[in-house]
């Protein structure tokens, strides 16, 4: 497989909010800045597609900062390796790039937390965000009956995106009590913009029923979803759907940080006051450093730019802002935390590992991931244990084990290049 | 109305606004299970972004291709069930 190199100053990787809004401070400053993604178009998933048509004036104002700069977009292209430290290989649909850098903002966003439950395995049981990408990406969903449920304040974004559309929305399940929600209402009020936001949501979606400390237990149907049991204490609910969009929160996705042996704390990267790893001349920015929402990523991001470039007394000027909006993060983490419950959803023949149908009575035989992965090839598939690691984790306790390249599955002819 | 791009799912045309992912359209062309998991269950898309690996249908003859991150082209030729 042929290689091309690309030096620059600073390269990120991830084109969502905080690559984004990093790219934009690094290029204003005069630097050679690179930005590579996975996705066929900028934005991440919170932006997917929103770069000719931006949902809010916020985004619109960040793409045509884009626009209207000299920063280099490779999409379509997947980091798997670090050969050396300043050196990142990217498979991309004809080759592989050969990355240089002085130095690094890792922006690798989030991923939903999907949790095992009896039937969640059949087709149209999806994501939140899992369903709202493909409704982005042409999927028409007009007159389908949908079910949202699991966990966070991106249910109801993908709700109210999905009625939008024309879905015939039957209910959002929130597994968090309504104690809890209304808790984190009460703090909103002290945050006029997030406040504001989650008004308009709600009444956008007047109509719609939100059963608050409600989760699914099971799905039905042959060879695709034809019904869901929803469960609230002391009731339940069997809801015929056509599908069912369902997230149990979001979490950081660590696989490359990780790889560069990056200091991992608490699910999260963990970062300086300049956004600095625990690796010299590696940034991160954005929900990788821990869940936090939109304008925590946004000012992650600029300060991590504005950092590797040098420019500290501006980043600086930034930290008041990342202090509150840190402070939501924590908020929503407490809001949404995943309540004991739901370890008991998986029955005996639940799959666990989708990638190799491993369910989860042969996982209580083991007592360790590694064990897992050894005994029952339990996260050995293509997907590495993206989806199962997250879900046993909350199942057993067990943590993941170190990453090893390549991070994600690439071509033979990939691997094999000169170096 | 946006340009189209016409793809075929299984044997059957379908149309598509351009710009659209190959996920998308297998589902419009009324598709859901997309492949058969090692033990021969039916699954489709999970995560919609590139992660989960469930996707995968053959495209152009090449197999394992995540319908999620490929944009159709005209022409394309997609296979679900492998």
């Amino acid at each position: 497989m042929s290689r091309r190199a690309i030096d620059s100053d600073v390269l990120i990787v991830g084109a969502g909010p905080a690559g984004l809004a990093a790219a934009c401070r690094v290029v204003e400053s005069g630097r050679e800045v690179t930005v590579i993604d996975d996705n066929p178009d900028v934005g991440g998933q919170i932006w997917r597609g929103e770069k000719e048509k931006p949902s809010s004036p916020e985004a619109g104002v960040w793409f045509e900062r884009i626009r209207n700069s000299t920063i280099t977009f490779i999409n379509g292209a997947r980091v798997f390796q670090q050969p050396q430290s300043g050196l990142l290989l990217a498979e991309c649909e004809n080759d592989v790039c050969e990355l240089n850098y002085q130095k690094l903002i890792l922006a690798t966003g989030a991923r939903e937390r999907f949790l095992p439950f009896p039937g969640w395995t059949l087709p149209n049981v999806m994501g939140a965000g899992g369903l709202q990408a493909l409704v982005k990406t042409g999927f028409a969903i007009a007159g389908k009956k949908v079910v949202v449920a699991g966990s966070g304040p991106l249910l109801l974004a993908v709700a109210d995106y999905l009625k939008r559309k024309g879905a015939d929305v039957l209910a959002i399940a929130e597994q968090a009590s309504r104690a809890n929600l209304f808790r984190f209402g009460l703090q909103l009020i002290s945050q006029r913009g997030k406040a504001s936001q989650a008004y308009k949501l709600r009444r956008q979606l007047r109509g719609v029923k939100y059963l608050t400390g409600c989760w699914p237990v099971a799905a039905y149907g042959v060879d695709k979803l034809e019904h869901v049991i929803l469960q609230q204490p002391g009731r339940r609910f069997d809801i015929v759907c056509d599908y069912l969009a369902c997230g149990f929160h979001l979490v950081p996705n660590l696989e490359l940080p990780e790889l560069l042996d990056c200091k991992i704390e608490d699910g999260a990267v963990t970062v300086d006051e300049l956004q600095q790893t625990s690796i010299e001349n590696v940034y991160c920015a954005g929900e990788s450093t821990g869940i936090g929402g939109l304008e925590l990523s946004l000012v992650e991001g600029e300060i991590a730019g504005l950092a590797a470039t040098g420019q500290t007394t501006k980043a600086r000027e930034l930290f008041g802002n990342r202090d509150k909006q840190r402070k939501f993060g924590r908020l929503l983490n407490r809001t949404f935390a995943l309540r004991k419950e739901l370890r008991s959803l998986p029955a005996g023949d639940t799959i666990v590992c989708r990638c190799e149908d491993v369910c989860f009575e042969s996982l209580r035989t083991v007592s360790s991931w590694r064990e897992a992965k050894l005994h029952t090839r339990c996260g050995m598939g293509p997907c590495q244990g993206r989806i199962c690691g997250t879900a046993v984790e909350f199942l057993f306790g067990w943590k993941a084990e170190s990453v090893r390249p390549p991070v994600f599955p690439v071509r033979v002819g990939s691997m094999s290049v000169e170096s | 109305m946006p340009d189209e791009v016409v793809v075929v799912v299984d044997g059957v045309l379908v149309r598509m606004p351009e710009g659209s992912m190959v996920s998308a359209a297998i589902m419009s062309a009324g598709v859901s299970s997309f492949r058969r998991s090692v033990t021969g269950e039916a699954r489709g898309p999970l995560c919609g972004m590139g992660i989960c690996f469930e996707c995968r249908v053959t495209i152009d003859l090449q197999s394992h291709c995540r319908s999620c991150q490929t944009i159709c082209q005209n022409g394309m030729d997609i296979r679900t069930g492998e």
